[in-house]
């Protein structure tokens, strides 16, 4: 990368993440050892925060469990007081290769786009989702895609690197819960650019995912309910 | 006077009655008691003036007229609860500023070589 190297935030939300969070860390701090990093502890019963904190990274731990949303918002807070130029998501569960982080980044760098999502699907790694769940990811990519007016392949990828401009308005504005999708609708309306590089993948290393068959249908109904009224919405 | 309209008027009295006694005491902020008394308020006048009640029946072509009593009183209250819906979204963003504010906070007083209150047994283990 440049000389000139932007101050860049790896900003990780972790909820009950002890597993997996020590080797997460590591793996970050190895990969881009410039960038400073802060776990978002939302509320863990587990030891989470004393794990992340062995680590010699910065923990905010929130008071009481308050969704993913909330949780990115405040790692954005974070990044918007400290003055960071561009912020880093990167999931807790291992799922997220932090050798990718670069690829997200330089864009950003380059100034060619305002947020740069990691895309599963552009032919790089062989991550296969099931049947349904890759249904309702297509579903989606499909949709998003038509009120952006561009091709995108992976809206519900959470792995994305943002510039100063999204940090200032993510730090105000950030859907409650499941919100990739809805940040993405959200980031167009204001007119910023959105772009797409192909990442690889891991299934989750250990734990279990968030989203069982019952959520996955309340995901649908409430994603699409956001969007349409996102397209509605005022005070946005 | 029907029995009914004896009835309303009563359930009416005591709602009024109690939402004023609720202020009275602090248990209830006056901000969220208007519809509350608008509603016994309405019930009551509607109970007392038989005619006007019969009058707006007829008018709406409801053949008996007391169930416009339930009528209103039961758009009064979707009223009331959809009310209280805005105010806890209101409040549900509130507090996740301020929890998001406060999380922010413990962080500062850690780089300032505090270590926040409730912290401190997760440090020693």
């Amino acid at each position: 990368m440049k000389v000139l190297e932007p101050k860049t935030l790896i900003i990780i939300p972790a909820f009950n993440e002890a597993v997996n969070i020590g080797d997460v860390v590591r793996d970050v701090k190895k990969n881009v050892p410039r960038a400073d990093i802060v776990v978002v502890n939302d509320g863990s019963y587990d030891a989470t925060a004393s794990v992340a904190r062995a680590q010699g990274v910065t923990v905010l731990s929130h008071p009481y469990n308050m969704g993913i949303g909330a949780t990115m918002q405040t790692g954005y807070k974070y990044a918007k007081t400290k003055g960071y130029a561009i912020a880093v998501q990167v999931d807790a569960d291992g799922q997220h290769p932090a050798e990718e982080i670069a690829h997200l980044i330089e864009p950003i760098v380059e100034g060619r786009a305002d947020v740069v999502v990691g895309s599963r699907f552009l032919g790089k790694g062989a991550y296969r989702p099931s049947f349904a769940r890759s249904a309702g990811m297509a579903f989606f990519s499909k949709l998003v895609s038509v009120i952006v007016k561009e091709k995108l392949t992976d809206t519900t990828s959470g792995f994305r690197a943002v510039g100063r401009p999204c940090i200032e308005y993510f730090s105000s504005h950030y859907p409650d819960d499941y919100p990739e999708v809805e940040a993405l609708v959200l980031l167009h309306k204001k007119g910023f650019s959105i772009m797409e590089v192909p990442v690889k993948m891991a299934e989750r290393a250990g734990g279990r995912s968030s989203i069982t068959p019952v959520r996955s249908v309340y995901y649908m109904v409430k994603v699409l309910l956001a969007i349409l009224v996102d397209m509605i919405k005022k005070w946005n | 006077m029907y029995l009914y309209q004896f009835f309303s008027i009563i359930g009416a009295l005591i709602l009024f009655g109690f939402v004023i006694d609720f202020i009275r005491r602090g248990l209830l902020k006056e901000k969220y008691s208007v519809l509350w008394l608008a509603s016994a308020v309405v019930v009551l006048i509607l109970s007392v003036k038989k005619q006007l009640l019969d009058t707006i029946a007829r008018y709406l072509g409801v053949d008996y007229p007391p169930s416009l009593l339930f009528l209103v009183a039961f758009l009064f209250i979707l009223l009331i609860i959809l009310h209280f819906s805005v105010v806890i979204s209101i409040f549900h963003e509130k507090n996740k500023i301020l929890s998001q504010e406060l999380t922010l906070l413990k962080n500062s007083l850690r780089e300032a070589g505090v270590v926040p209150p409730d912290e401190e047994e997760e440090v020693k283990k």
